[in-house]
């Protein structure tokens, strides 16, 4: 128990027991308790006075679970997957069982729970760390990373201890995020150019023009699936991330976000936000645009690892008009 | 075994534009157009809106020659999609109105002080600085990525670009 890392509110973390054969721990939250064996993760809740229970791929679920803590519970709706996820509240957290799930929603087995972000993201950040063994890496893709399957075996907190960048007008500039000169190029992208624009600045006027090589700058990110800002014009937030297999979550946002495709390609399933039904696959190629409206989620597929830019708007207000009606989930009628 | 990978990017004179494959709803409602497309077709530094949230925009931008000077009260940012592009600024004597948001026309020789200029190629990004005033010049055709707020120069034509 020595292990459990000191994080914020870490003294609300409940662990209920630790299992002796495989060593790892299992966690309460609320009504909902997590355990993990050699395969899966295993959640449970109490719905219709029944106990009712929900199993995920250990490897799917770490992969989920590290993206709703990186992201810090991001926008909106953060599903595991058609079963379990979480709705950012931005100050509390719902955690849910099967809610957003129409025919689990309609026989009344779902459960959802509302938690205070600090006790919700200490809880997630201890079975990432207890969870997640030596030699898995829960924010990479499946052929860069070792196993998540088995007995307790290690840790992995370097993997797990890295967060969404927070850039405050553009990296490079002085005072702000840092380029990546030190990390190596991803194995697919050794063939992206990394030279840097060339910048002149007349006598007087040094340090006030700034341009970065942005393909660059993504061709050697360490990370899948993980929108990071590399320009801020107010709300307007360019997220670019570099996507290789499967987003480990299916997003539904509180609002309307748009996604464009700088290389290769994505597939991307979209179905309702509320009850998952299937609505579209799309498929983007390199300068491809297009939104992801305020009422679907989605998830998306990529092979080769791809350049993609996720477009958000911060503004505070926006989930409540949606929500209410008041904006209409799509951005643009023509 | 191939261990190699090549990274697919696209061009104006390359690019192959994405589907949707429908199972219900409207085509329409995900506002699929693709950049390149949009610039291919368009008049040199028309500022075509290719996606739009509330009232922030990305513009695709055809860059051919030269282009009058903009300016803006607020940060702008572009990104090179392919070809090379050189972006002249000026520190302007007068400053921008604050309560314009947007890109504004600064007229085709704006009084100023040279700041310098930067050269992007594929992939690289500048940020326009707020209350500077800035000019791009192309050799060759190439399309430009702006990050902005809707203004006076923005033009919307979803019906034309947009998949249906």
């Amino acid at each position: 128990m020595n292990s459990i890392n000191k994080t914020f509110a870490s003294e609300q973390v409940e662990i209920s027991g630790q299992d002796a054969l495989t060593g790892y721990m299992s966690f309460k939250l609320g009504n909902f308790t997590f355990s993990r064996d050699e395969y899966f993760a295993k959640i449970t809740w109490t719905a219709k006075e029944q106990e009712h229970s929900h199993l995920m791929s250990i490897d799917a679920f770490l992969r989920a679970i590290m993206r709703d803590v990186a992201w810090g519970f991001f926008y909106g709706w953060v599903n595991f997957d058609h079963v379990i996820g979480t709705q950012n509240h931005y100050g509390s957290v719902d955690m849910y069982a099967g809610t957003f799930n129409g025919v689990l929603n309609a026989a009344g087995v779902d459960y959802v729970e509302n938690f205070e972000t600090p006790k919700i993201m200490a809880t997630f950040k201890a079975i990432l760390h207890d969870w997640v063994n030596e030699g898995f890496d829960p924010f990479a893709a499946p052929e860069e990373t070792g196993s998540a399957f088995g007995r307790k075996n290690g840790y992995n907190d370097e993997a797990i201890d890295r967060y969404r960048i927070a850039t405050k007008r553009m990296p490079g500039l002085e005072n702000d995020s840092p380029l990546r000169e030190d990390l190596p190029v991803n194995r697919q992208f050794l063939d992206v150019a990394q030279d840097e624009p060339l910048v002149h600045c007349e006598p007087g006027f040094e340090g006030q023009l700034s341009a970065f090589n942005l393909f660059k700058y993504m061709s050697r990110s360490d990370v899948t699936w993980n929108p990071s800002v590399t320009s801020v014009c107010k709300a307007s937030l360019f997220c670019p991330t570099t996507e290789e297999y499967i987003l480990p979550i299916f997003h539904g946002n509180d609002r309307v976000e748009w996604f464009m495709q700088f290389s290769d390609e994505i597939t991307w399933d979209i179905g309702d936000k509320n009850d998952g039904s299937p609505f579209a696959r799309i498929i983007m190629k390199p300068g491809d645009i297009c939104a992801m409206p305020a009422n679907i989620r989605h998830q998306g597929y990529s092979t080769k690892r791809s350049m993609l830019l996720v477009w958000e708007n911060a503004t505070p207000d926006l989930p409540e008009k949606y929500a209410s009606g008041e904006l209409p989930p799509y951005p643009v009628s023509f | 075994m191939n261990t190699t990978y090549t990274t697919k990017f696209g061009s104006l004179d390359n690019f192959e534009k994405g589907t949707i494959q429908l199972i219900q709803g409207k085509a329409s409602h995900y506002v699929f157009s693709n950049v390149f497309e949009v610039a291919k077709n368009a008049t040199p530094y028309d500022k075509t809106v290719v996606g739009i949230n509330q009232k922030y925009v990305i513009e695709s931008i055809r860059a051919e020659g030269s282009s009058d000077w903009f300016t803006c009260s607020h940060d702008e940012f572009v990104i090179s999609m392919d070809g090379e592009v050189r972006v002249d600024f000026l520190k302007l004597n007068q400053a921008v109105d604050s309560t314009l948001e947007g890109t504004q026309a600064a007229g085709s020789q704006p009084e100023g002080k040279p700041m310098g200029y930067v050269v992007l190629k594929q992939g690289h990004q500048a940020i326009l600085p707020a209350g500077t005033a800035y000019r791009f010049n192309s050799q060759k055709p190439s399309t430009l990525l702006l990050q902005t707020i809707k203004g006076p120069l923005s033009i919307e034509k979803w019906d034309e670009i947009c998949l249906k």
